[in-house]
């Protein structure tokens, strides 16, 4: 402003000048605006006041400046003349404050930061408000159909009540029926409470509705303090304090487990089982060892400081005591030394056996009538067996370990079978007692998984060893005298070991080292190994006797054919045929069975380089070893689906032809094969499916109305669904009174509003 | 004497009155109603069509059904009301509804239009998938029920045939029965006597209205069988080894000498294929629209007869093919062989998909039930066996003493046999008690050479060397067709309809294979293979179960310790119910047991006299 005014008024000089043509001004004029342009750099611009240096014949209006043209205007000034005036007192008091108070106002914020919070602000508001959308998109998105335009009314058949809310008895018929109705008490409209007005029907009074609002708050209110407090303690950093707190703690708690156990013994013993507890959890901890940073710490200061070894020694202290497991003086502690005292050990022989997966260990050995009879004549069997059940429970755990230290020691024995020393002995006798057992069978038991292994070695094996169990077995039976006690002891000890046989030498080992031979033993060997093996071969080839073996059940027709048939020559042909046929068209066809099994093997695959790692050139050929060492054998395919099947041949061939129409790829919300399979194993088409279910199946998820615009959803409509209800659907029957009371304050108004009103309406 | 039931049974509900409307009630508007009654209107008519589509292909033996569809109508009506009725709540007087719901739908039903077994949505899943299987699960419910529901539409029942005391129903004559049924159905006994042309094949058409019947000599001719009126007749000049309908009655395939003709119900030639030689069996698969023929060179060939394009010509490499049947359920082609084994065929597979050896000779004749369960052979060495070709096992085996060189199974399951002269029907030839005696025998004049069993009718069409003889065997045919499928009453317009429909909806040969379920099924192969792709792709597998990784927390608490803690939490979840299930048990038992033994511990000797506290 200020520059612009003084070139105006330059150019007025100019104008005045421009008759006068002064140079001196001129040059005057030139230094003039040369300390302008010099203060204008400084950046604060003077605020230069308009003033008439020189006189001139005409004088602007505009230009008039008076005395003390350069002061501020002070408020002061302005009040002097309000001072005089009178009314406006109001006015006159702001302008006094005004004028008394010191402060200035602050900066307002620069123009980014006022956006940044506006954002943020607006941010907070419409997310909430998108929130409130939430329920009715996902409602949206759950529906089976949408249809457009949205508000719509149902197009289906209405509830009776609904189409009876706008109907009146007109009727003299009709009237009548509703007065006897009416009198009856029957509910014409809406005769069921929802479950909404049923509750609210239940619902407290205000009195006691406000007691227990009171009650709460006062609960929440303690809640609070206590929390407080506990923070508050909690926020301590001394750790003496927190030690002792601890302690006191400690010591109050077994204060009043003692006095428990005075008063109330059950109550003591949950204690005692927290106490056992918190020892496990410390225990598990493993706080108090001596792995601590403290601890090592004070172990080097051991040597030297006498508290801080205190201080150790206290720490391994507590470590011992909790390690230690407290010695709980139960009832069932008291009795089961009493009945290991009275059960014989036998009893125990058969352990309980956990591996699965060995089948040598599945089959539950019964036991021998006469043993049990030789040893404890007197117990009832019933007994007995509950008993061992028990026990089993018990001494599970130290039972299987001593099982494994008993196989351990028969393995070692085994091994070194050169000796014959008394642990020999002993594992003879295990053998005679397993075999015992399972001469009660007949067989081991083999379970199926091993047989579909079935490596023949294995299955050798088996076989063998069940023929010289059974061989074992008839020895025993030629034994005769009853061995004496202590030796009984000695098997009983070992027999739990089930044998353990890893090869054949072992088995044949055995076999020498038995001091007693039987006599009667090759006699009854040859007939099992003989039958088991041929039957295990048998099952591995399809047997002929196997094919076509369904046995024919004769017909007996009404009528005999009296054609004759050798009119015919294709018959003859097909005669003599017969004759030839049968036993060549079997073989045939499992020659072509195996063809086909043979094909579908996967092959060696020869991966030797000639000439790697040795001498290459031709006609020398790649050694033996390396052949050997780098023949792949591929995984065996899976079981073939006519493996069971000795007369039929299943093709394996994949049929590729229909992987075209199928799906390939998961759709989406599907993660696994067989959830998508199970959601299309109905079929959609109207050959399959009545009208409705088609309709059903095939429905549209969005279906609009051709023409109709479909305007956006109304706030109003869904967000204060809540408080507003629409007016047709509600029931008929009023249940203001009962809903105010569960309502709470605005029932009263409501209430004041219907009584006014029905004032109103009286007169 | 003879007993028809069937007969008997269909006069009752010929007529009755229809559109029995449920009564107005004072409520309903008078303009809802109006729309109500023309949806239910329309509604019914729709049920009745797809209940009568749902159970596939159902008819009576008589024709009586354009009065009948209208009875059934009626009743579809009523049924609707009434559910409508109860699912409207309570009743405005306040009274209860002494029959709440639904009306029960017998469990037998219900189990005939179950479809898969329920998939219960998996724990922990996605909202989206709970959704999904949600909403399928309720889809195909409604569907079961309303195909169950909708069961009662199809009220006709197989008869069968009743003997007197100490009588065989073999011995009963053709010529008793026919006496003692109603006349139409007497009818259907009757003998073509040609004895010119020598032994006679023969085909009757899906709806069983049309019969073609073909002598060795060349003679065709082209019967509406139930009128007696021949559509066309003619003689090709040559050897006739096998006819065949085609989709609609309009056309035929006649495998000749040399080539494969095709004839329309006129008589004029279509078409002659030269590419199909020596064709001695043919058969068509219906919904696949394919002719399939086997040769006298050992080829099985499949011609698309909509476009009239050969689909696939297998070399079958087991010599002369003159023993062909088709099984229904799957569209495999059975195929017996010389050297007593049958082999399945589908067009996609140059092998067979299952080669079983059935016989010890040569096999002579086969047929597949409607259901493909079982399977029927025949062979040189005079047995007949019944095979459950889902598992591939022999059933029964039975020893004819003529042995029978035709063999053909009605709709019911009725097996009829032909050994020499004399047609042997039996009955409940798969049931659990193996069959001693034929249900019916019958002797024509000369050496049968063609067996059929007629769609929708109790009539089993045997050629033979003298002609054709036409029998009736109760109880062979289904008595409820489906309308929109197979119609034995439909118009000329009707049938159009049809053929434009069905051709719409013709199954793609890829599709034929042993388990015709098969392309509901995710392709397991090449999914694995993307599958595995992907994972290498991302580096990590999307559809495995994350790993629980607990949360690094701050003020000390994510110590070893506290991580266990929080992971021994969550440890094993999915087995947990199991787990507490389990253990839970064994607290019952044990607390069982103790009770027991302590029972047992207090009793003593007194015991025995103190007061029992119950």
């Amino acid at each position: 402003m200020a520059v612009s005014a003084e070139k105006e008024f330059a150019m007025d000089n100019e104008v005045i000048s421009a008759s006068e043509d002064e140079e001196g001004s001129d040059n005057e004029r030139k230094h003039n605006k040369l300390l302008q342009a010099i203060s204008s750099l400084g950046g604060k611009r003077r605020k230069n006041q308009t003033e008439r240096s020189e006189a001139s014949l005409q004088v602007s209006e505009f230009f008039v400046s008076a005395e003390g043209a350069g002061d501020k205007v002070g408020l002061s000034d302005l009040l002097g003349t309000v001072e005089k005036t009178t009314g406006a007192t109001k006015t006159k008091k702001q302008l006094r404050n005004l004028q008394n108070r010191n402060e200035t106002l602050e900066l307002p914020l620069n123009k980014e930061q006022t956006e940044k919070i506006q954002r943020s602000v607006a941010y907070e508001k419409s997310a909430k408000e998108v929130t409130n959308w939430q329920s009715i998109v996902i409602q949206n998105q759950k529906a089976e159909q949408l249809v457009f335009p949205l508000n719509q009314e149902p197009s289906g058949p209405k509830r009776v009540e609904q189409v009876v809310a706008g109907w009146k008895a007109e009727t003299a018929l009709e009237q009548e029926i509703f007065r006897l109705l009416h009198m009856n008490k029957q509910p014409v409209l809406d005769p069921v409470l929802t479950a909404v007005e049923e509750a609210s029907l239940m619902a407290m009074s205000l009195e006691e509705a406000t007691i227990r609002r009171a009650e709460l708050q006062k609960a929440r209110a303690l809640h609070s303090y206590y929390e407080a407090k506990a923070k508050r303690e909690k926020k301590i950093k001394s750790k003496k304090y927190h030690r002792i707190q601890k302690k006191a703690k400690r010591k109050e708690f077994l204060k009043q487990f003692e006095e428990r156990m005075t008063t109330d013994p059950t109550g003591a013993l949950e204690d005692l089982k927290k106490m056992e507890m918190s020892r496990m959890e410390e225990r598990m901890s493993l706080k108090h060892q001596n792995s601590g940073k403290w601890a090592k710490s004070k172990a080097i200061m051991a040597k030297y400081d006498d508290s801080a070894r205190k201080a150790m020694q206290e720490q391994l202290q507590i470590n011992k005591d909790l390690t230690q497991k407290i010695v709980t003086v139960s009832d069932d502690e008291h009795e089961t030394p009493e009945e290991s005292e009275t059960v014989p050990d036998f009893v125990n022989e058969v352990e309980p056996i956990t591996d699965s997966v060995n089948p040598w260990m599945r089959s539950r050995i019964p036991q021998e009538e006469p043993e049990i009879s030789c040893i404890t004549p007197d117990k009832p069997q019933t007994s007995e067996e509950e008993e061992e059940e028990e026990k089993e429970e018990k001494n599970e755990e130290e039972e299987l370990l001593a099982e494994f230290q008993r196989r351990r020691t028969l393995r070692q024995t085994e091994d070194d079978d050169l000796i014959p020393t008394a642990a020999e002995e002993q594992i003879v006798n295990t053998c005679e007692v397993s075999r015992e057992e399972v001469v009660g069978e007949g067989t081991v038991e083999i379970s199926d998984s091993d047989e579909n292994d079935s490596e023949e070695e294995e299955e050798e094996d088996v076989s063998q060893f069940n023929t010289l169990f059974k061989l074992m077995s008839s020895e025993k039976t030629h034994e005769s005298p009853a061995p004496t006690q202590d030796q009984q002891e000695d098997e009983e000890q070992l027999d739990e070991g089930q044998l353990r046989v890893r090869n054949m030498e072992d088995l044949e080992g055995l076999e020498v080292s038995d001091p007693r031979p039987g006599t009667a033993a090759p006699l009854s060997m040859p007939q099992p190994t003989a039958s088991e093996p041929t039957a295990k071969k048998s099952k591995r080839e399809i047997d002929l006797s196997e094919v076509l073996t369904k046995e024919a059940k004769t017909i007996k027709v009404a009528m005999t054919p009296t054609v004759v048939e050798d009119e015919e020559h294709e018959e003859q042909i097909s005669i003599i045929k017969e004759a030839f046929a049968g036993d060549d068209v079997i073989s045939d066809f499992l020659i072509d069975k195996r063809k086909q099994e043979e094909a579908g093997r996967p092959k060696v695959v020869d991966l030797t380089l000639p000439g790697w790692g040795e001498w290459g050139g031709v006609g020398v050929k790649p050694s033996q070893h390396k052949r050997k060492r780098f023949r792949k054998k591929m995984a065996p395919p899976p079981s073939r689906k006519d493996q069971k099947l000795p007369d039929v041949i299943i093709s394996e061939k994949r049929n590729s032809s229909i992987a075209t129409h199928q799906v390939s790829h998961l759709p989406f919300p599907f993660q696994n094969s067989t959830q998508f399979e199970s959601c299309i194993r109905t079929p959609v088409g109207q050959s399959w499916n009545t009208q409705t279910a088609v309709k059903k199946m095939t429905m549209p998820k969005v279906v609009t109305k051709a023409g109709a615009i479909i305007e956006p959803l109304v706030k109003e409509d869904y967000i204060k669904h809540k408080s507003t209800k629409p007016a047709g659907k509600g029931p008929a029957i009023l249940l203001n009174d009962k809903r105010g009371a569960k309502d709470g304050k605005p029932s009263h108004k409501n209430k004041g509003r219907d009584s006014q009103k029905r004032r109103r309406n009286k007169p | 004497m003879a007993a028809l039931v069937e007969d008997a049974a269909k006069t009752s509900h010929v007529e009755r009155k229809t559109n029995k409307k449920p009564v107005k009630r004072y409520w309903e508007e008078t303009e809802e109603l109006k729309n109500s009654d023309q949806n239910t209107s329309d509604r019914s008519l729709s049920t009745e069509k797809t209940a009568d589509r749902c159970t596939s292909t159902e008819s009576t033996a008589d024709g009586s059904t354009s009065t009948e569809n209208t009875a059934n109508r009626s009743t579809s009506t009523e049924n609707t009301g009434s559910v409508k009725r109860r699912k409207g709540g309570q009743i405005p007087s306040g009274k209860k509804d002494p029959f709440p719901g639904e009306a029960p739908i017998p469990e037998e039903q219900l189990q005939k239009y179950q479809r898969g077994s329920k998939h219960n949505v998996p724990k922990g899943s996605q909202r989206k998938l709970k959704e999904a299987i949600a909403w399928s699960e309720k889809v195909s419910e409604l569907a079961q029920k309303q195909a169950a529901r909708y069961d009662l539409l199809l009220p006709e029942d197989a008869g069968f045939l009743e003997g007197d005391e100490d009588e065989d129903t073999c011995r009963i004559s053709q010529e008793d029965i026919a006496d003692a049924v109603d006349i139409t159905s007497g009818s259907k006994f009757f003998n073509l006597h040609l004895s010119q042309f020598g032994p006679y094949r023969l085909d009757y058409s899906r709806t069983g209205r049309h019969l073609l019947l073909s002598g060795k000599r060349g003679h065709v001719a082209c019967i509406e069988w139930q009128s007696k009126n021949l559509t066309c007749e003619m003689n090709v000049m040559e050897t006739v080894n096998d006819i065949k309908w085609l989709h609609t009655e309009a056309m035929f395939a006649v495998a000749q000498k040399k080539w494969l003709y095709i004839y329309d119900s006129e008589g004029i030639e279509l078409h002659c294929v030269k590419k199909f030689n020596d064709v001695l069996k043919m058969q068509f698969l219906p919904y696949h629209f394919l002719l399939a023929t086997a040769s006298a060179t050992g080829f099985l060939q499949y011609l698309d007869v909509s476009v009239g394009k050969e689909i696939a010509a297998i070399c079958t490499k087991a010599g002369r093919l003159d023993v062909m049947s088709q099984n229904p359920y799957n569209a495999v082609i059975h195929l017996g062989h010389s050297n007593g084994t049958v082999s399945l065929w589908s067009p996609n597979q140059k092998e067979p998909l299952v080669k079983m050896l059935c016989h010890r000779g040569a096999v002579r004749s086969l047929t597949v039930d409607k259901t493909g369960t079982y399977m029927v052979t025949s062979g040189l060495d005079r047995k007949l066996k019944v095979y459950d070709i889902r598992a591939f096992k022999p059933l029964h085996s039975y020893f004819l003493p003529a042995g029978a060189s035709y063999l053909s199974l009605s709709q019911k399951g009725l097996l009829s046999a032909a050994t020499g002269d004399i047609v042997q029907v039996y009955q409940n030839v798969w049931g659990g008690s193996p069959v001693t005696k034929p249900y019916m025998a019958h002797r024509v004049r000369g050496q049968v050479w063609g067996l059929a069993y007629c769609p929708f009718e109790d009539v089993l069409g045997v050629g033979h060397g003298e002609g054709f003889t036409s029998m009736i065997v109760p109880g062979a045919g289904e008595p409820n067709f489906d309308a929109l499928d197979t119609n034995p009453y439909r118009s000329a317009k009707q049938r159009q309809e049809w053929e434009v429909k069905a051709l719409l909806e013709k199954v793609q040969p890829e599709l034929i294979g042993l388990d015709p379920g098969q392309l509901g099924k995710v392709d397991q192969g090449s999914f694995e293979q993307r599958h595995k792709e992907r994972v290498d792709i991302l580096g990590y597998d999307p559809l495995a179960k994350e790993k629980f990784k607990p949360k690094s927390k701050k003020k000390g608490r994510s110590s070893a310790g506290a991580i266990e803690k929080r992971k021994r939490k969550v440890a094993y979840e999915d087995q947990r119910d199991v787990i507490r299930l389990n253990v839970e048990e064994k607290m019952k038992q044990q607390k069982e047991k103790s009770s027991e033994s302590q029972q047992l511990g207090k009793k003593s000797t007194l015991d025995r006299f103190r007061k029992q506290d119950k």
